[in-house]
Protein backbone atom coordinates (compact mmCIF):
# COMPACT_ATOMS: atom_id res chain seq x y z
CA UNK A 1 0.00 0.00 0.00
CA UNK A 2 2.50 2.29 0.96
CA UNK A 3 5.18 1.19 -2.15
CA UNK A 4 2.06 2.15 -4.15
CA UNK A 5 1.27 5.62 -2.39
CA UNK A 6 5.07 6.35 -3.32
CA UNK A 7 4.89 4.65 -6.54
CA UNK A 8 2.20 6.89 -7.51
CA UNK A 9 3.93 10.05 -5.80
CA UNK A 10 6.96 9.43 -7.82
CA UNK A 11 4.97 9.23 -11.24
CA UNK A 12 3.21 12.51 -10.43
CA UNK A 13 6.59 14.47 -9.78
CA UNK A 14 7.95 12.83 -12.87
CA UNK A 15 5.11 14.06 -14.53
CA UNK A 16 5.57 17.63 -13.20
CA UNK A 17 8.99 17.71 -13.64
CA UNK A 18 8.43 17.19 -17.86
CA UNK A 19 5.52 18.94 -18.27
CA UNK A 20 7.80 21.98 -17.07
CA UNK A 21 10.62 20.97 -19.04
CA UNK A 22 8.65 20.87 -21.97
CA UNK A 23 6.56 24.01 -21.93
CA UNK A 24 10.08 25.85 -20.80
CA UNK A 25 12.01 24.34 -23.83
CA UNK A 26 9.19 25.12 -26.40
CA UNK A 27 9.00 29.08 -24.68
CA UNK A 28 13.03 28.65 -25.82
CA UNK A 29 12.73 27.62 -28.80
CA UNK A 30 9.99 29.05 -30.40
CA UNK A 31 11.07 32.61 -31.80
CA UNK A 32 13.83 30.35 -33.33
CA UNK A 33 11.67 27.98 -35.14
CA UNK A 34 8.53 30.58 -35.73
CA UNK A 35 11.30 32.46 -37.64
CA UNK A 36 13.25 29.57 -39.65
CA UNK A 37 10.05 28.32 -40.70
CA UNK A 38 7.98 31.79 -41.88
CA UNK A 39 10.68 31.95 -43.88
CA UNK A 40 9.94 29.91 -46.58
CA UNK A 41 6.44 31.74 -47.21
CA UNK A 42 6.34 33.17 -50.18
CA UNK A 43 7.04 36.99 -49.86
CA UNK A 44 2.89 37.98 -49.96
CA UNK A 45 2.31 35.73 -47.27
CA UNK A 46 5.63 36.54 -45.16
CA UNK A 47 4.45 40.16 -44.90
CA UNK A 48 1.20 38.90 -42.92
CA UNK A 49 1.46 38.23 -39.30
CA UNK A 50 3.00 34.65 -39.06
CA UNK A 51 0.15 32.96 -37.45
CA UNK A 52 0.11 30.20 -38.19
CA UNK A 53 4.34 30.35 -38.79
CA UNK A 54 4.30 27.59 -41.57
CA UNK A 55 3.56 28.68 -45.15
CA UNK A 56 -0.03 28.24 -45.78
CA UNK A 57 0.00 29.33 -49.47
CA UNK A 58 3.12 26.93 -50.54
CA UNK A 59 7.17 26.09 -49.80
CA UNK A 60 8.87 28.99 -51.53
CA UNK A 61 12.78 30.45 -50.93
CA UNK A 62 11.63 33.60 -52.81
CA UNK A 63 12.89 35.45 -49.12
CA UNK A 64 16.02 34.40 -49.49
CA UNK A 65 16.47 35.15 -53.51
CA UNK A 66 15.07 38.63 -52.54
CA UNK A 67 17.58 39.51 -49.95
CA UNK A 68 20.53 38.84 -52.96
CA UNK A 69 19.10 41.77 -54.10
CA UNK A 70 19.53 44.05 -51.87
CA UNK A 71 22.67 46.03 -51.77
CA UNK A 72 25.44 44.27 -52.72
CA UNK A 73 23.55 41.45 -51.62
CA UNK A 74 23.54 38.73 -49.21
CA UNK A 75 26.11 36.62 -50.69
CA UNK A 76 28.34 39.22 -50.52
CA UNK A 77 27.68 40.14 -46.23
CA UNK A 78 27.93 36.58 -45.66
CA UNK A 79 31.48 36.05 -47.52
CA UNK A 80 32.73 38.72 -45.15
CA UNK A 81 31.17 37.47 -42.97
CA UNK A 82 32.92 34.11 -43.20
CA UNK A 83 35.72 35.51 -44.18
CA UNK A 84 36.48 37.40 -41.10
CA UNK A 85 35.25 34.85 -38.78
CA UNK A 86 37.53 31.84 -40.06
CA UNK A 87 40.32 34.43 -40.14
CA UNK A 88 39.93 35.61 -36.64
CA UNK A 89 39.17 31.52 -35.76
CA UNK A 90 42.68 30.96 -37.63
CA UNK A 91 44.78 34.00 -35.72
CA UNK A 92 43.38 33.34 -32.39
CA UNK A 93 44.19 30.03 -32.25
CA UNK A 94 47.39 30.73 -33.56
CA UNK A 95 48.27 33.90 -31.69
CA UNK A 96 47.19 32.42 -28.37
CA UNK A 97 48.68 28.77 -28.87
CA UNK A 98 52.12 30.14 -29.48
CA UNK A 99 51.62 32.66 -26.14
CA UNK A 100 50.03 30.15 -23.90
CA UNK A 101 53.12 27.52 -24.90
CA UNK A 102 55.53 30.62 -24.07
CA UNK A 103 53.72 31.66 -20.82
CA UNK A 104 53.61 27.95 -19.54
CA UNK A 105 56.85 26.78 -20.45
CA UNK A 106 59.57 29.73 -20.37
CA UNK A 107 60.75 31.78 -17.79
CA UNK A 108 61.55 35.31 -19.54
CA UNK A 109 62.04 38.94 -18.51
CA UNK A 110 57.96 40.78 -17.99
CA UNK A 111 56.94 37.53 -18.16
CA UNK A 112 54.57 37.78 -15.22
CA UNK A 113 53.87 41.47 -16.47
CA UNK A 114 53.25 40.56 -20.19
CA UNK A 115 50.53 37.99 -18.30
CA UNK A 116 48.45 40.39 -16.27
CA UNK A 117 48.56 42.97 -18.98
CA UNK A 118 46.45 40.56 -21.55
CA UNK A 119 44.41 39.65 -18.86
CA UNK A 120 43.71 43.03 -17.41
CA UNK A 121 42.19 43.82 -20.59
CA UNK A 122 39.30 42.17 -20.07
CA UNK A 123 38.37 44.75 -17.34
CA UNK A 124 38.46 47.74 -19.91
CA UNK A 125 34.95 47.32 -22.53
CA UNK A 126 36.21 47.71 -26.02
CA UNK A 127 32.99 49.97 -26.39
CA UNK A 128 34.72 52.67 -25.19
CA UNK A 129 38.12 53.00 -26.86
CA UNK A 130 36.50 52.35 -30.32
CA UNK A 131 37.23 55.92 -31.62
CA UNK A 132 41.06 55.40 -31.23
CA UNK A 133 41.05 51.64 -32.68
CA UNK A 134 39.47 53.61 -35.69
CA UNK A 135 42.12 55.89 -35.98
CA UNK A 136 44.84 53.46 -35.43
CA UNK A 137 43.68 51.19 -38.26
CA UNK A 138 43.31 54.11 -40.43
CA UNK A 139 46.81 55.03 -39.68
CA UNK A 140 47.99 51.02 -40.20
CA UNK A 141 45.97 51.41 -43.56
CA UNK A 142 43.57 48.92 -42.41
CA UNK A 143 40.76 51.35 -42.25
CA UNK A 144 37.73 49.95 -43.59
CA UNK A 145 39.12 46.57 -44.47
CA UNK A 146 37.89 43.11 -43.19
CA UNK A 147 41.55 42.75 -42.06
CA UNK A 148 41.47 45.59 -39.42
CA UNK A 149 38.08 44.09 -38.21
CA UNK A 150 39.90 40.83 -38.14
CA UNK A 151 42.84 42.38 -35.79
CA UNK A 152 40.51 44.07 -33.26
CA UNK A 153 38.16 40.84 -33.15
CA UNK A 154 41.74 38.90 -32.26
CA UNK A 155 42.41 40.86 -30.04
CA UNK A 156 39.70 40.62 -27.90
CA UNK A 157 39.63 36.82 -28.36
CA UNK A 158 43.31 37.26 -26.36
CA UNK A 159 42.05 37.39 -22.63
CA UNK A 160 40.07 34.11 -22.98
CA UNK A 161 41.61 32.21 -25.27
CA UNK A 162 45.20 32.83 -23.91
CA UNK A 163 44.12 31.93 -20.58
CA UNK A 164 42.59 28.84 -21.48
CA UNK A 165 45.61 27.85 -23.43
CA UNK A 166 47.98 28.75 -20.79
CA UNK A 167 46.23 26.15 -18.59
CA UNK A 168 46.33 23.64 -21.05
CA UNK A 169 49.69 23.54 -21.39
CA UNK A 170 50.03 23.71 -17.81
CA UNK A 171 48.61 20.64 -17.54
CA UNK A 172 50.81 18.63 -19.87
CA UNK A 173 53.20 16.99 -17.35
CA UNK A 174 56.72 18.30 -18.31
CA UNK A 175 57.79 14.60 -17.97
CA UNK A 176 56.41 13.57 -21.56
CA UNK A 177 58.43 16.94 -22.87
CA UNK A 178 61.82 15.78 -21.26
CA UNK A 179 61.33 12.83 -23.55
CA UNK A 180 60.94 13.90 -26.30
CA UNK A 181 63.77 16.88 -26.00
CA UNK A 182 65.68 13.70 -25.47
CA UNK A 183 64.58 12.18 -28.65
CA UNK A 184 66.45 15.64 -30.10
CA UNK A 185 62.90 17.63 -30.83
CA UNK A 186 63.26 21.73 -31.29
CA UNK A 187 61.26 23.60 -29.90
CA UNK A 188 58.77 24.09 -32.46
CA UNK A 189 58.86 19.99 -33.55
CA UNK A 190 57.59 19.45 -29.96
CA UNK A 191 54.90 22.37 -29.92
CA UNK A 192 53.35 20.36 -32.78
CA UNK A 193 54.24 17.40 -32.88
CA UNK A 194 53.82 16.76 -29.19
CA UNK A 195 52.15 19.16 -27.60
CA UNK A 196 49.08 20.24 -29.54
CA UNK A 197 47.79 17.03 -29.59
CA UNK A 198 47.51 17.15 -25.84
CA UNK A 199 45.95 20.39 -25.69
CA UNK A 200 43.60 20.01 -29.07
CA UNK A 201 40.67 20.12 -26.59
CA UNK A 202 41.49 23.33 -25.50
CA UNK A 203 42.25 24.57 -29.00
CA UNK A 204 38.95 23.70 -30.05
CA UNK A 205 36.88 25.47 -27.37
CA UNK A 206 38.94 28.46 -28.07
CA UNK A 207 38.06 28.49 -31.93
CA UNK A 208 34.51 27.77 -31.38
CA UNK A 209 34.58 30.98 -28.85
CA UNK A 210 36.53 33.07 -31.70
CA UNK A 211 33.98 32.20 -34.73
CA UNK A 212 30.73 32.86 -32.32
CA UNK A 213 32.38 35.89 -31.17
CA UNK A 214 33.49 37.31 -34.39
CA UNK A 215 30.20 36.00 -36.49
CA UNK A 216 27.95 37.60 -34.08
CA UNK A 217 29.69 40.99 -33.06
CA UNK A 218 27.81 44.25 -34.07
CA UNK A 219 28.95 47.13 -32.50
CA UNK A 220 32.44 47.24 -33.66
CA UNK A 221 31.73 46.02 -37.38
CA UNK A 222 29.35 48.60 -37.80
CA UNK A 223 31.48 51.67 -36.39
CA UNK A 224 34.56 50.34 -38.39
CA UNK A 225 33.03 49.01 -41.89
CA UNK A 226 31.87 52.32 -43.09
CA UNK A 227 31.67 50.81 -47.18
CA UNK A 228 28.65 48.93 -47.75
CA UNK A 229 30.64 45.99 -49.91
CA UNK A 230 32.71 45.49 -46.48
CA UNK A 231 29.56 44.53 -44.17
CA UNK A 232 28.81 42.03 -42.17
CA UNK A 233 25.21 40.02 -41.94
CA UNK A 234 24.46 41.65 -38.41
CA UNK A 235 25.08 44.96 -39.88
CA UNK A 236 23.81 44.39 -43.80
CA UNK A 237 20.75 42.71 -42.24
CA UNK A 238 20.42 46.13 -39.71
CA UNK A 239 20.70 48.25 -42.18
CA UNK A 240 17.58 46.15 -44.51
CA UNK A 241 15.67 46.17 -41.44
CA UNK A 242 15.95 49.94 -40.93
CA UNK A 243 14.53 50.57 -44.41
CA UNK A 244 17.87 51.58 -46.35
CA UNK A 245 16.60 49.63 -49.22
CA UNK A 246 13.22 50.85 -49.15
CA UNK A 247 9.88 49.62 -47.51
CA UNK A 248 10.97 46.79 -44.67
CA UNK A 249 10.79 43.42 -46.45
CA UNK A 250 10.16 40.91 -43.16
CA UNK A 251 10.44 38.26 -45.04
CA UNK A 252 13.55 38.74 -46.46
CA UNK A 253 14.96 39.84 -43.00
CA UNK A 254 13.80 36.62 -41.08
CA UNK A 255 15.62 34.54 -44.09
CA UNK A 256 18.85 36.70 -43.47
CA UNK A 257 18.20 36.40 -39.13
CA UNK A 258 18.69 32.66 -40.21
CA UNK A 259 21.17 32.87 -42.05
CA UNK A 260 23.07 34.15 -39.60
CA UNK A 261 21.48 31.63 -36.23
CA UNK A 262 21.79 28.56 -38.22
CA UNK A 263 25.84 28.03 -37.97
CA UNK A 264 25.49 29.03 -34.39
CA UNK A 265 23.49 27.03 -33.36
CA UNK A 266 25.05 23.70 -35.87
CA UNK A 267 28.07 24.50 -34.20
CA UNK A 268 26.91 24.94 -30.91
CA UNK A 269 24.96 21.08 -31.01
CA UNK A 270 27.94 19.65 -32.58
CA UNK A 271 30.54 20.84 -30.32
CA UNK A 272 28.33 21.69 -27.34
CA UNK A 273 31.02 19.44 -24.50
CA UNK A 274 33.48 22.07 -25.97
CA UNK A 275 31.22 24.94 -25.57
CA UNK A 276 30.46 23.87 -21.58
CA UNK A 277 33.92 23.35 -21.12
CA UNK A 278 35.12 26.93 -22.18
CA UNK A 279 32.32 28.24 -19.84
CA UNK A 280 33.56 26.53 -16.65
CA UNK A 281 36.70 27.85 -17.11
CA UNK A 282 36.17 30.88 -17.65
CA UNK A 283 33.39 30.75 -14.22
CA UNK A 284 35.57 28.73 -12.57
CA UNK A 285 38.84 30.59 -12.56
CA UNK B 1 41.08 25.61 -9.88
CA UNK B 2 44.02 27.87 -10.69
CA UNK B 3 43.34 31.80 -10.05
CA UNK B 4 44.27 34.42 -12.59
CA UNK B 5 47.52 34.71 -10.81
CA UNK B 6 50.50 33.35 -12.63
CA UNK B 7 51.60 30.39 -11.71
CA UNK B 8 55.32 30.46 -11.56
CA UNK B 9 56.99 27.25 -13.34
CA UNK B 10 58.60 24.96 -11.08
CA UNK B 11 62.11 25.84 -10.82
CA UNK B 12 64.39 23.69 -13.57
CA UNK B 13 67.68 22.26 -12.75
CA UNK B 14 69.86 23.88 -15.42
CA UNK B 15 71.40 20.30 -16.77
CA UNK B 16 72.34 21.95 -20.36
CA UNK B 17 74.18 24.80 -21.19
CA UNK B 18 72.12 27.14 -23.38
CA UNK B 19 69.40 26.44 -20.91
CA UNK B 20 69.37 30.23 -19.69
CA UNK B 21 69.35 31.43 -23.70
CA UNK B 22 66.12 28.94 -24.12
CA UNK B 23 64.35 30.61 -21.29
CA UNK B 24 64.62 33.60 -23.81
CA UNK B 25 63.06 32.01 -26.67
CA UNK B 26 59.50 32.14 -24.38
CA UNK B 27 59.58 35.64 -25.57
CA UNK B 28 59.02 35.62 -29.10
CA UNK B 29 56.34 32.67 -28.56
CA UNK B 30 54.40 35.36 -26.52
CA UNK B 31 55.36 38.80 -29.27
CA UNK B 32 52.38 37.94 -31.50
CA UNK B 33 50.10 38.43 -28.26
CA UNK B 34 52.15 41.14 -26.75
CA UNK B 35 52.01 43.48 -29.65
CA UNK B 36 48.39 42.91 -30.85
CA UNK B 37 47.32 43.75 -26.93
CA UNK B 38 49.80 46.87 -27.70
CA UNK B 39 48.42 48.51 -30.43
CA UNK B 40 44.50 47.39 -30.35
CA UNK B 41 44.16 47.71 -26.94
CA UNK B 42 47.11 49.87 -24.90
CA UNK B 43 47.81 52.30 -27.23
CA UNK B 44 44.29 52.77 -27.83
CA UNK B 45 43.25 53.22 -24.26
CA UNK B 46 45.92 55.55 -23.74
CA UNK B 47 45.03 57.73 -26.88
CA UNK B 48 41.12 57.42 -25.02
CA UNK B 49 42.60 59.30 -22.53
CA UNK B 50 44.84 61.71 -24.56
CA UNK B 51 41.31 62.65 -26.91
CA UNK B 52 39.36 63.50 -23.72
CA UNK B 53 41.54 66.47 -23.37
CA UNK B 54 41.17 67.63 -27.12
CA UNK B 55 38.45 69.31 -29.38
CA UNK B 56 38.98 66.45 -31.77
CA UNK B 57 36.27 66.80 -34.72
CA UNK B 58 37.02 64.04 -37.33
CA UNK B 59 38.42 66.24 -39.99
CA UNK B 60 40.63 68.80 -39.47
CA UNK B 61 42.92 70.08 -36.75
CA UNK B 62 42.24 68.82 -32.77
CA UNK B 63 43.57 71.42 -30.18
CA UNK B 64 44.09 70.92 -26.48
CA UNK B 65 41.08 71.71 -24.50
CA UNK B 66 42.10 71.00 -20.81
CA UNK B 67 39.28 69.39 -19.08
CA UNK B 68 36.60 71.38 -20.93
CA UNK B 69 35.31 67.99 -21.94
CA UNK B 70 34.61 66.66 -18.55
CA UNK B 71 33.63 70.05 -17.36
CA UNK B 72 30.56 69.65 -20.36
CA UNK B 73 29.52 66.26 -19.05
CA UNK B 74 28.33 67.89 -15.97
CA UNK B 75 25.73 70.02 -17.92
CA UNK B 76 24.85 66.97 -20.53
CA UNK B 77 21.65 66.07 -19.43
CA UNK B 78 21.25 63.92 -21.87
CA UNK B 79 24.03 61.58 -21.17
CA UNK B 80 23.23 61.66 -17.24
CA UNK B 81 19.18 60.40 -18.62
CA UNK B 82 21.27 57.65 -20.49
CA UNK B 83 23.14 56.95 -17.50
CA UNK B 84 20.37 57.02 -15.61
CA UNK B 85 18.04 54.58 -17.79
CA UNK B 86 20.85 52.44 -17.65
CA UNK B 87 21.59 51.68 -14.57
CA UNK B 88 17.88 51.50 -14.28
CA UNK B 89 17.99 48.40 -17.24
CA UNK B 90 20.82 47.11 -15.65
CA UNK B 91 18.93 46.65 -12.06
CA UNK B 92 15.13 45.36 -13.82
CA UNK B 93 17.13 43.00 -16.41
CA UNK B 94 19.76 41.50 -14.07
CA UNK B 95 16.52 40.75 -11.72
CA UNK B 96 14.78 39.29 -14.68
CA UNK B 97 17.38 37.18 -15.46
CA UNK B 98 18.24 35.41 -12.32
CA UNK B 99 14.21 34.92 -11.50
CA UNK B 100 14.15 32.66 -14.23
CA UNK B 101 17.76 31.46 -14.15
CA UNK B 102 17.86 30.34 -11.10
CA UNK B 103 14.75 27.79 -10.82
CA UNK B 104 15.81 26.79 -14.32
CA UNK B 105 19.48 25.77 -12.58
CA UNK B 106 17.92 24.02 -10.03
CA UNK B 107 15.51 22.39 -12.54
CA UNK B 108 18.71 20.67 -14.33
CA UNK B 109 21.38 20.66 -11.79
CA UNK B 110 21.00 17.12 -11.13
CA UNK B 111 20.90 13.81 -14.24
CA UNK B 112 17.95 12.61 -14.52
CA UNK B 113 16.31 11.44 -17.96
CA UNK B 114 16.18 14.42 -20.45
CA UNK B 115 18.34 16.56 -18.53
CA UNK B 116 20.39 16.63 -20.93
CA UNK B 117 18.19 17.87 -23.58
CA UNK B 118 16.22 20.52 -21.79
CA UNK B 119 19.61 21.99 -20.61
CA UNK B 120 20.11 22.11 -24.10
CA UNK B 121 17.12 23.20 -25.08
CA UNK B 122 17.15 26.31 -22.58
CA UNK B 123 20.86 27.69 -23.66
CA UNK B 124 19.87 27.54 -27.43
CA UNK B 125 19.34 31.53 -27.53
CA UNK B 126 22.44 31.87 -25.59
CA UNK B 127 24.64 31.05 -28.53
CA UNK B 128 22.46 33.57 -30.98
CA UNK B 129 23.65 36.49 -31.36
CA UNK B 130 22.51 39.44 -29.95
CA UNK B 131 22.33 41.50 -33.37
CA UNK B 132 20.04 38.67 -34.68
CA UNK B 133 17.96 38.12 -31.66
CA UNK B 134 17.31 41.75 -32.04
CA UNK B 135 16.39 41.67 -35.44
CA UNK B 136 14.61 38.40 -34.72
CA UNK B 137 12.35 39.90 -32.10
CA UNK B 138 11.82 43.31 -33.75
CA UNK B 139 9.93 41.33 -36.36
CA UNK B 140 7.86 39.87 -33.50
CA UNK B 141 7.17 42.92 -31.71
CA UNK B 142 6.25 44.50 -35.53
CA UNK B 143 3.01 45.83 -35.19
CA UNK B 144 2.11 44.87 -38.83
CA UNK B 145 3.93 41.74 -39.94
CA UNK B 146 5.06 40.67 -35.97
CA UNK B 147 3.48 37.79 -33.74
CA UNK B 148 2.24 39.47 -30.15
CA UNK B 149 0.47 42.62 -31.44
CA UNK B 150 -1.53 40.46 -34.40
CA UNK B 151 -2.30 37.50 -32.08
CA UNK B 152 -3.60 39.79 -29.08
CA UNK B 153 -5.99 41.04 -31.20
CA UNK B 154 -7.02 37.89 -33.28
CA UNK B 155 -7.49 36.69 -29.69
CA UNK B 156 -9.43 39.30 -28.62
CA UNK B 157 -7.21 40.81 -26.01
CA UNK B 158 -6.94 43.75 -27.54
CA UNK B 159 -9.34 45.97 -29.18
CA UNK B 160 -6.90 47.25 -32.13
CA UNK B 161 -3.72 46.42 -32.95
CA UNK B 162 -1.18 47.76 -30.77
CA UNK B 163 2.11 48.97 -31.36
CA UNK B 164 4.25 47.91 -28.67
CA UNK B 165 6.82 49.42 -29.56
CA UNK B 166 5.46 53.33 -29.82
CA UNK B 167 5.47 53.69 -25.84
CA UNK B 168 7.86 53.62 -23.37
CA UNK B 169 6.70 50.86 -20.98
CA UNK B 170 5.86 48.31 -23.33
CA UNK B 171 9.06 48.85 -25.75
CA UNK B 172 11.14 48.40 -22.52
CA UNK B 173 9.39 45.34 -21.26
CA UNK B 174 9.66 44.20 -24.35
CA UNK B 175 13.50 44.43 -24.47
CA UNK B 176 13.42 42.73 -21.17
CA UNK B 177 11.49 39.60 -22.40
CA UNK B 178 13.68 39.43 -25.47
CA UNK B 179 17.24 39.86 -23.26
CA UNK B 180 16.16 37.84 -20.47
CA UNK B 181 15.12 34.53 -23.80
CA UNK B 182 18.47 35.58 -24.60
CA UNK B 183 20.37 35.33 -21.81
CA UNK B 184 18.90 32.98 -19.14
CA UNK B 185 20.20 29.99 -20.44
CA UNK B 186 23.46 31.20 -19.90
CA UNK B 187 23.25 32.38 -16.60
CA UNK B 188 21.72 28.98 -15.51
CA UNK B 189 24.53 27.14 -16.86
CA UNK B 190 27.31 29.25 -14.77
CA UNK B 191 24.51 28.64 -11.56
CA UNK B 192 24.43 24.90 -12.22
CA UNK B 193 28.10 24.70 -11.89
CA UNK B 194 27.58 26.44 -8.75
CA UNK B 195 25.19 24.30 -7.40
CA UNK B 196 26.61 21.27 -8.83
CA UNK B 197 29.90 21.89 -6.56
CA UNK B 198 28.27 21.69 -3.19
CA UNK B 199 28.85 18.27 -1.62
CA UNK B 200 25.93 15.92 -1.58
CA UNK B 201 26.57 14.53 1.50
CA UNK B 202 26.02 18.58 3.17
CA UNK B 203 22.83 18.66 2.02
CA UNK B 204 21.96 15.12 3.01
CA UNK B 205 23.14 15.37 6.76
CA UNK B 206 21.26 18.91 6.74
CA UNK B 207 17.86 16.62 6.02
CA UNK B 208 18.88 14.91 8.51
CA UNK B 209 19.46 17.47 10.95
CA UNK B 210 15.59 17.92 9.71
CA UNK B 211 16.21 21.28 7.77
CA UNK B 212 13.20 22.31 5.28
CA UNK B 213 13.64 22.98 1.83
CA UNK B 214 13.22 26.25 2.10
CA UNK B 215 16.05 26.22 5.82
CA UNK B 216 18.89 24.23 3.22
CA UNK B 217 18.44 26.80 0.05
CA UNK B 218 19.00 30.15 2.20
CA UNK B 219 21.76 28.07 5.06
CA UNK B 220 23.59 25.95 2.77
CA UNK B 221 23.49 26.42 -0.64
CA UNK B 222 23.25 30.44 -0.92
CA UNK B 223 26.56 30.96 1.16
CA UNK B 224 28.18 28.35 -0.80
CA UNK B 225 27.43 29.58 -3.46
CA UNK B 226 29.03 33.47 -2.74
CA UNK B 227 31.53 32.86 -5.31
CA UNK B 228 29.61 31.60 -8.58
CA UNK B 229 26.70 33.74 -7.72
CA UNK B 230 28.70 37.08 -7.50
CA UNK B 231 30.20 36.01 -10.86
CA UNK B 232 26.88 35.69 -12.69
CA UNK B 233 25.92 38.87 -11.01
CA UNK B 234 29.41 40.35 -12.43
CA UNK B 235 28.75 38.69 -15.71
CA UNK B 236 24.92 40.09 -16.23
CA UNK B 237 25.91 43.86 -14.56
CA UNK B 238 28.43 44.51 -17.01
CA UNK B 239 27.01 42.97 -20.18
CA UNK B 240 23.89 45.52 -18.87
CA UNK B 241 25.94 48.34 -18.89
CA UNK B 242 27.67 48.36 -21.77
CA UNK B 243 24.29 47.06 -23.73
CA UNK B 244 23.54 48.41 -27.28
CA UNK B 245 22.82 45.89 -29.89
CA UNK B 246 19.00 45.36 -28.74
CA UNK B 247 18.31 49.21 -27.95
CA UNK B 248 19.45 50.19 -31.75
CA UNK B 249 18.18 47.59 -33.53
CA UNK B 250 14.87 46.96 -32.18
CA UNK B 251 14.02 50.65 -30.38
CA UNK B 252 16.64 53.05 -32.33
CA UNK B 253 16.96 54.76 -28.90
CA UNK B 254 13.16 55.39 -29.10
CA UNK B 255 10.21 56.01 -27.89
CA UNK B 256 11.75 59.67 -28.11
CA UNK B 257 14.96 59.37 -27.28
CA UNK B 258 13.97 57.45 -23.79
CA UNK B 259 15.70 54.30 -24.11
CA UNK B 260 19.29 55.60 -25.21
CA UNK B 261 22.06 53.94 -23.55
CA UNK B 262 25.19 55.27 -21.88
CA UNK B 263 27.26 53.16 -24.72
CA UNK B 264 24.36 54.34 -27.37
CA UNK B 265 25.14 57.72 -26.15
CA UNK B 266 29.05 57.65 -26.88
CA UNK B 267 28.48 56.12 -30.12
CA UNK B 268 25.95 58.98 -31.13
CA UNK B 269 28.41 61.66 -29.73
CA UNK B 270 31.83 59.57 -31.19
CA UNK B 271 30.12 58.29 -34.74
CA UNK B 272 26.95 60.16 -35.18
CA UNK B 273 28.04 63.81 -34.60
CA UNK B 274 31.76 63.09 -34.92
CA UNK B 275 32.52 64.62 -31.45
CA UNK B 276 35.50 62.44 -31.09
CA UNK B 277 36.77 64.59 -28.07
CA UNK B 278 33.79 64.08 -26.29
CA UNK B 279 33.16 61.27 -26.79
CA UNK B 280 36.33 60.26 -25.50
CA UNK B 281 35.43 61.82 -22.49
CA UNK B 282 32.50 59.96 -22.58
CA UNK B 283 33.95 57.03 -22.86
CA UNK B 284 35.97 57.43 -19.62
CA UNK B 285 33.38 58.03 -17.76
CA UNK B 286 32.25 54.65 -19.31
CA UNK B 287 35.69 53.30 -18.41
CA UNK B 288 36.00 54.02 -14.85
CA UNK B 289 32.40 52.56 -13.50
CA UNK B 290 33.68 49.37 -15.35
CA UNK B 291 37.02 48.61 -13.95
CA UNK B 292 35.37 49.55 -10.60
CA UNK B 293 32.81 46.91 -11.10
CA UNK B 294 35.43 44.86 -11.95
CA UNK B 295 37.40 45.40 -8.91
CA UNK B 296 34.72 44.94 -7.19
CA UNK B 297 34.17 41.51 -8.48
CA UNK B 298 37.74 40.45 -7.54
CA UNK B 299 36.92 41.34 -4.38
CA UNK B 300 33.71 39.10 -4.31
CA UNK B 301 35.23 36.59 -6.03
CA UNK B 302 38.43 36.46 -3.47
CA UNK B 303 38.97 32.65 -2.32
CA UNK B 304 36.80 32.20 1.05
CA UNK B 305 39.09 32.44 4.11
CA UNK B 306 40.17 29.23 5.64
CA UNK B 307 39.44 27.46 2.01
CA UNK B 308 41.45 26.17 -0.79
Amino acid sequence: MAEAMSQNRKAAFSLARHSTGIIASILFLAPIVWTVLSTFKPAQEARQPPLPPWPTTGFSIENYETLNSFGDGLWASAQNSIYVSVMTVILSVLVSVLAGYGFSRFRFPFRDFFFVLILSTIMIPFQSILTPIFLVLTKLGLHNTLTGLVCVYVTLQLPFSIFMMRNAFDAVPREIEEAARMDGASNVTMLVKVMLPLVWPGVVTIALFAFLGAWNEFLAALVLMTDQSKFTLPVMMTALQSGRFGAIDWGAVQAGVTVMMVPCLILFLALQRFYIRGLMAGAVK
Amino acid sequence: MASITVASAPARTRTRTGVGRRQWIGLLYVAPAVALVVVFFVIPLGMTAWMSLNNWPLMGEHSFVGLDNYAAILHDTRFWNALKFTFYYTVVVTIAIFAVAFPLAIFIERPRPLTNLYRTAFFMPAVVGFASASLLWSWLLNVDSGLFSPAAFDLGLTEKKVNLLATFQPAFWSIIAMVVWKVAGFTMIILMTGLQSIPQDLQEAAVIDGAGPFARFRLITLPLMRRTLALALILSVAGSILAFDQFYIILRGGPRNQTLTAVYWIFNQSFVSFKLGYGAALSMVLLVILVALSLIQLWLLRKPEGLD
